[in-house]
């Protein structure tokens, strides 16, 4: 083994680089990631990590290779006096590898900047949806549909929603794993997410900024409703003057969600 | 010594002394300014507790010597002849006062920083205790928030970035040919700072509310509303950082000063780079830190609005200044690293450094590049949206400089002559877990891939593969590298390599499947999970388990190999940098004659290169650093008898 690579030893390292590179990358994209994909963020950010994933496997094989090799090929025994060959650089593979480096950083950047100008892109007509946060609840407006307040986030599937997310005390973050979608509540300020929901579900919207001793608990129900269940649920809503005690409902298609009691009922 | 003499003369004694004397100052001073405006109750613990938590250490500094001789010449008394009293080790109780001599500075810090590093540890197990299950087990949710604050401050601010300060204490005065540091009254307060800020944030458990709960973060506003606890941390980071500041100060001042005749900054040690830039670094960015910290002890304790909505504060703010030292912090965390990889890589591999001078342009350029990337830890922050992609490309261009390192590392192994030892056995370790965690780096870099993963458990795995798998691997590989300096003694080689092996897996196997959970929707920081993550969280803390009981090998080893390991030998890597040309531990004064540098450090394989001469050798014609086969005449060093292997 150690006779053949020292002979061919780029060759070879190149034809096993290959293949684990290969084995690799069918590896690392078999691997289910991701949760569902629940909006139209999800598809667009699964791919370019998938690409990011593909551009990732041939720089850790290749570096992996060579210490692999070196490590067979040129240790000594202990007790050997003998020195390693004086090679103290070269220029040629020294541009190389600042030069190909910069190129493939450069071009997932800019890769990456395409997808947050898609996945930021404004839509016309968005239902506007008011994220409230406090510690440690959601609550869930929506101002163009009448006085509409609720616990848990009811959208219909198929039309554009914009968060608008408030807090009312310290910071909070507002993350749906399944729209791969995150804002910080920060107090003084409105931020903002727009996107489509794609798949009717269930979900959850967890608070990702540690705030406080309820942290943890911050998670609450998001329901994707085709849009004749959402009108439905609407009208219920302001029937019943947007009772936030009374979370479901339409029972046929909105289940009753974990409400704010129940969520941080675990905490005592 | 009488007792009176004994509380009198700087030490333990007066020390004891001086810390309670402290309190009751803070609490008259206290009582004092609120009976003069009329406030009620005169007693305020909080109060008395913040103004205690300034005076204490300073008073326990004062009390175990830091300031004697600067109050003594500052008081105007005549000159004392420095006797070199308070210089070098004579029996154990040396390393338990103050001293100047840096060797014993180095390891006053080193064994003190990994003091912090087995509380912080045994942290994070009871962390991956609460965490096997879902729900609630040993502690409630404050106390959690508190463990995984306390644990990251203190590897943070006691372990990482100190325990560099440490190792370098030792090894770059004698890398450089000087016979200390340039300032070594400054070099011991900077030791003495750091024990008080670890003993303060460890202390914050006591306090009423719990241990500072905020992370190590400590964002505003949850850091201005949390109870006393906090004020434990902001306070104990100013004094970890001025003790950051002031070392890095020392190193400045020493590298640029106190080089021996011949060292060229194009002759030094990559070790020696790696202090220099990571000090660079630290003085610039340390007091932003400080700054941000200080403004949220003044909104907390004096009633100040920085970050008070509604009142002209600004949350955002807290986390730009933040985030504008704690980003260089991860490179004052990695660059010293990088230094004591490149040394053991080449050392190992009895081979030059491939393209040293890239090497050293590399670390300037992520000095100067890591000022630039702070705001890609806000991407979902809320601030505003254009300042994302510039920093996006900034964060990416990183990978630059740094592939420049892994590349050429890799490369000074080809045709070499690898002696696997358990250093380089790090080494290579370090590597493969660096190289994944720029890997997860780039992923994070990524905007849209941020958005969805900041904050969660993905992030979580590529801090421990950056600062565990990087910074920690790396640390390991100095300690056994400098090993047989430091004590004199060898370690003993097979416990090293099992540590390696059993630290390398079940490292992996602990923050590997971090990254699933995370992309999979599991959020940090928090005590209780859904339960779709149950099964792999289970995984992970057995693993992290069996990870912390590996290091274990680690402490029997070094401890042994202190007290009954063999004697090393001046040199029993063969190395050319000049620590290894004295003897083993070096003499109390370094050298007996300063020697002169003649030719790079890492000539291996170059007939008759040498890197530095002593005395009657001086004759010698130079070769300068990086020329290949630049032949003297005559007089290449014969290698000294290796003690093992």
């Amino acid at each position: 083994m150690s006779r053949a690579l020292r002979r061919r030893p780029v060759l070879g390292m190149a034809l096993v680089s290959l293949i684990a590179t290969a084995v690799g990358i069918a590896i690392v994209l078999n691997i289910n990631w991701f949760p569902v994909q629940a909006s139209s963020a999800s598809t667009e950010i699964d791919t370019l990590y998938d690409v990011l994933l593909i551009a990732s496997v041939p720089v850790f094989v290749l570096v992996m290779a060579v210490v692999v090799y070196s490590v067979l090929a040129f240790r000594v025994k202990p007790g050997d006096l003998s020195d390693g060959a004086p090679i103290h650089g070269n220029t040629r593979l020294e541009v190389i590898w600042v030069t190909i480096p910069f190129m493939l950083v450069s071009a997932l950047a800019v890769y990456g900047w395409v997808v947050l100008d898609d996945i930021e892109a404004k839509a016309s007509n968005p239902l506007v949806v008011d994220v409230r946060a406090r510690q440690f609840a959601w609550s869930f407006d929506y101002p163009g549909e009448g006085k509409v307040s609720s616990d848990q986030l009811v959208l219909p599937k198929g039309r554009p929603v914009e968060f608008r997310i408030h807090t009312k005390d310290v910071i909070h973050s507002f993350w749906v794993p399944e729209f791969r979608l995150k804002s910080d509540a920060v107090p003084g300020l409105t931020t903002h997410l727009r996107t489509t929901p794609t798949r009717v579900g269930r979900y959850h919207v967890v608070c990702a900024e540690l705030c406080g001793i309820g942290h943890s608990t911050m998670r609450q129900r998001v329901m994707v409703v085709p849009p004749a269940a959402f009108g439905r649920w609407l009208s219920h809503k302001k029937a019943t003057g947007g009772d936030k005690s009374d979370a479901g409902g339409d029972t046929a298609s909105v289940t009753p969600g974990v409400g704010y009691g129940a969520a941080v009922g675990g905490l005592r | 010594m009488t007792l009176a003499g004994r509380f009198r003369g700087p030490g333990w004694y007066r020390a004891a002394l001086a810390v309670p004397l402290a309190y009751l100052f803070a609490m008259g001073l206290v009582v004092a300014v609120r009976a003069l405006y009329g406030w009620d109750p005169l007693l305020d613990g909080k109060a008395i507790m913040t103004v205690a938590l300034v005076a204490m250490p300073l008073a326990f500094l004062v009390g175990i010597g830091c300031f004697d001789y600067w109050f003594y010449w500052a008081s105007g008394r005549p000159t004392r002849e420095e006797d070199h009293s308070s210089h070098g080790a004579t029996s154990w109780r040396s390393y338990f006062r103050v001293n100047t001599d840096h060797k014993v500075i180095g390891i006053q810090y080193i064994c003190t920083t990994f003091f912090f590093f087995i509380v912080a540890g045994l942290l994070a197990m009871l962390i991956r205790a609460e965490l096997a299950q879902p729900g609630t087990q040993f502690v409630d949710p404050n106390t959690y928030n508190g463990l995984f604050s306390v644990h990251a401050s203190v590897m943070i601010f006691l372990f990482i970035i100190p325990v560099f300060a440490g190792i370098a204490n030792f090894v770059v005065p004698l890398m450089i040919g000087a016979p200390d540091m340039a300032f070594p009254r400054l070099n011991a307060l900077s030791y003495w700072l750091l024990p008080t800020a670890g003993v303060m944030m460890l202390a914050s458990f006591l306090a009423p509310g719990g241990a500072f709960a905020t992370g190590w973060t400590a964002y505003a506003p949850l850091s201005t509303e949390t109870p006393m606890g906090q004020q434990f941390f902001t306070i104990g980071v100013q004094f970890a950082g001025a003790s950051s500041i002031a070392t890095a100060l020392n190193f400045l001042v020493t590298i640029i000063t106190m080089r021996a005749p011949g060292m060229t900054f194009w002759r030094m040690p990559l070790m020696v780079w790696a202090q220099f830039t990571t000090s660079l670094l630290v003085v610039i960015a340390t007091p932003f830190i400080a700054g941000s910290q200080f403004f949220v002890l003044l909104d907390r304790s004096l009633g100040t609005h920085f970050f008070s909505t509604g009142t002209g504060g600004d949350v955002l703010m807290y986390q730009h200044v933040f985030w504008f030292y704690s980003h260089p912090a991860v490179y004052i965390m990695m660059l010293p690293g990088f230094g004591i990889i490149s040394e053991v890589i080449s050392t190992h591999s009895r081979k030059p450094v491939f393209g040293y001078r890239m090497m050293a342009f590399s670390l300037v350029a992520i000095v100067i590049l890591g000022f630039t990337v702070w705001a890609h830890h806000m991407f979902v922050s809320g601030m505003f949206s254009w300042l994302r992609v510039p920093m996006m490309i900034t964060t990416m261009l990183i990978a630059v400089p740094t592939g420049i390192k892994i590349f050429s590392w890799i490369a000074t192994m080809w045709k070499g002559a690898i002696h696997l030892r358990t250093p380089m056995l790090f080494a290579l370790g370090f590597i493969t877990m660096f190289t994944l965690g720029g890997i997860s780096g780039i992923m994070l870099a990524v905007i849209p891939v941020t958005i969805h993963v900041s904050d969660t458990y993905f992030v979580v795995a590529h801090i421990h593969y950056v600062l565990f798998g990087g910074s920690v691997f790396t640390i390991f590989a100095g300690i056994y590298h400098w090993f047989p300096k430091i004590t004199g003694r060898m370690y003993d080689e097979t416990l090293g390599k099992v540590h390696f092996w059993l630290s390398f897996i079940f490292f992996n196997l602990t923050f590997g499947p971090m990254h699933f959970v995370g992309i999979d929707g599991m959020p940090r920081r928090v005590a209780d999970y859904a339960d779709k993550f149950a099964t792999i969280n289970l995984f992970i803390s057995i693993s992290s388990f069996l990870f912390g009981l590996s290091f274990l090998i680690f402490l029997y080893n070094m401890i042994t190999s202190w007290r009954n390991g063999p004697k090393a030998a001046a040199n029993p890597w063969r190395a050319h940098s000049i620590e290894w040309q004295v003897s083993s531990p070096p003499p109390i004064f370094n050298f007996d004659e300063i020697p002169t540098v003649v030719g790079g450090p890492y000539e291996y394989g170059v007939p008759g290169a040498v890197h530095a001469v002593f005395g009657d050798e001086k004759r010698k014609t130079p070769s300068p650093a990086g020329t290949v086969g630049a032949t003297a005449g005559g007089g290449a060093q014969p290698p000294p008898e290796s003690q093992i292997q």
